[in-house]
């Protein structure tokens, strides 16, 4: 079964935001909301300042709490890949899904339901690349399946040094952040 | 330095997490309070307290429907997606706290209205004659009168516990994040619940028993909320910073001022003179108690919302 992930070269990432004007687009996010956006990090002391701008979203968490807090399953984990997934139709805006991730990456749509990215499904499945991955100018962005050693996203993962966001939260995201 | 700035400006999200307003800690309140309420009644039972007629055990099953039903009113309005809260009952999810309290809810209806045929208020059963019989076939018969006790005083423990465990099981919100939750919020639960019983009760000999019993409540309460500190102040930095929020962040005042000085420390030397008849029963200390355990679900739950894991993860510099 196929584990889709997203690699993301910090290395290369100039926050052009272009990945979050896309989101918007595709999914026609509404306006005040984001499903991903751009985290600016700088450490140090002047003059040896170091800057990590990285392009950020759900984790799509192989231990999401997101899920297991759902009281209703509408949270749940795709057939598709494994990504992390809500349905509309089942979510009752009890929030507790948001309080439970702890990237934040979640929100209340204005139509009442929690929404999130959801890695395109709707392009993933016609063999398409999320629109962010899509449109980034620097190709900073990797998207395909863990599962397939000869995926992009594996290749990198096994050639470059990375870390992922709070692992110590144990959620083992898959968002991975080559550095 | 390490500055960390994000582009996202999501409504209840940022810049601190806020999606839930005054509705939860009132609809948490309520919940440990009917808990609470139903652990005292079923302990009245089961002591065998039924034979007097004052006994407050036929009254808190009165009062903890309205309270409960009004509870589960504020969990509804706090919904977002309100048409589809019928989703709730179709699936059990037996990981999500929220779903187990969802049919705890539920269960307790049955329970708290078996309690209240024990005693059917008297133009009830005279409206209700069918009701009536079925109400005195239960008073002549100790085995099922001991059953409501106990199904009482163990649906009662699991709706107070589940208040806290619904919030302890975030681990994303570290104040929250605490194995002591659930003992601080069922003792509170049972605090609020003896203040309650001891102003609406009858009987004088049941009202100083209650307030014997809140002293010892409040003392747990007390001692919890320290132990709950030390295990906060013992533990990874996030866990520090989250008990740092009410020891000298934003709600210290409010958490010293209203929760410890005037729901516990106050209305328990009030009642220490109390019970030892150096002054008579007054109604000030359990209003305190009750607003104290109403003010602590206040606090816990947005101090919860206010606590994060930390944004800034760039550790290879």
């Amino acid at each position: 079964m196929a584990r889709y992930a997203m690699v993301i070269d910090t290395t290369k990432c100039v926050g052009c935001m272009d990945c979050v004007v896309a989101c918007k687009t595709e999914n026609n996010v509404p306006e005040g909301f984001n499903r991903d956006w751009i985290t600016y990090e700088t450490i140090g002391k002047f003059p040896t300042l170091h800057m990590e701008i990285r392009s950020e979203r759900c984790n799509h968490c192989d231990n999401p709490p997101c899920v297991y807090t759902c009281p209703t399953g509408a949270s749940h984990i795709s057939d598709i890949g494994g990504i992390v997934l809500v349905d509309y139709q089942k979510c009752i805006g009890c929030k507790a899904c948001i309080a439970a991730c702890p990237y934040d990456a979640r929100f209340v749509h204005p139509d009442g339901y929690v929404s999130k990215c959801t890695f395109c499904e709707h392009r993933i499945v016609q063999g398409l690349d999320p629109a962010c991955v899509a449109s980034c100018p620097t190709h900073c962005m990797y998207f395909g399946d863990l599962e397939d050693p000869n995926s992009e996203v594996k290749k990198l993962l096994n050639s470059r040094k990375y870390r992922v966001l709070n692992p110590e939260t144990g959620t083992k995201p898959q968002i991975y952040y080559l550095i | 330095m390490n500055e960390v700035v994000i582009t996202r400006h999501n409504n209840l999200i940022d810049p601190t997490l806020s999606i839930w307003g005054w509705e939860i800690p009132v609809y948490l309140f309520l919940g440990g309070l009917v808990g609470g309420m139903m652990l005292i009644s079923g302990y009245f039972i089961l002591t065998g307290r039924t034979k007097n007629t004052l006994c407050s055990c036929y009254r808190i099953p009165i009062i903890g429907i309205f309270a409960i039903s009004l509870g589960m009113f504020l969990l509804f309005l706090d919904l977002e997606h309100k048409l589809y809260v019928w989703n709730l009952y179709l699936n059990f999810m037996w990981k999500s706290p929220m779903s187990w309290g969802a049919w705890i809810l539920i269960i307790i209806y049955p329970i708290l209205l078996l309690n209240i045929t024990l005693r059917l208020p008297e133009n009830v059963g005279i409206k209700l004659p069918k009701l009536n019989e079925i109400s005195l076939k239960i008073q002549r018969n100790p085995f099922i009168t001991k059953l409501i006790g106990a199904l009482s005083m163990v649906f009662g423990g699991l709706l107070g516990a589940y208040t806290a465990i619904l919030l302890s099981n975030f681990s994303a919100r570290p104040a929250w994040n605490s194995p002591m939750l659930w003992t601080l919020f069922i003792t509170s639960g049972l605090s609020s619940a003896a203040a309650l019983v001891h102003l609406v009760g009858k009987d004088p000999e049941e009202r100083h028993l209650l307030a014997k019993a809140d002293n010892g409540f409040l003392i747990a309460e007390i001692i919890i909320i320290i132990l709950m500190i030390i295990g906060f102040v013992s533990s990874s930095q996030v866990h520090i910073d989250a008990a740092r929020l009410i020891l000298s962040g934003p709600f210290a005042a409010s958490f010293w001022v209203f929760v410890v000085f005037i729901g516990i420390i106050i209305p328990f030397i009030i009642q220490i003179f109390s019970v030892n008849n150096k002054i008579p029963h007054t109604n000030i200390a359990p209003i305190m108690v009750l607003f104290g355990g109403l003010i602590l679900r206040f606090i816990v739950v947005y101090a919860g919302q206010y606590s994060q894991w930390p944004r800034n993860v760039f550790i290879n510099f």
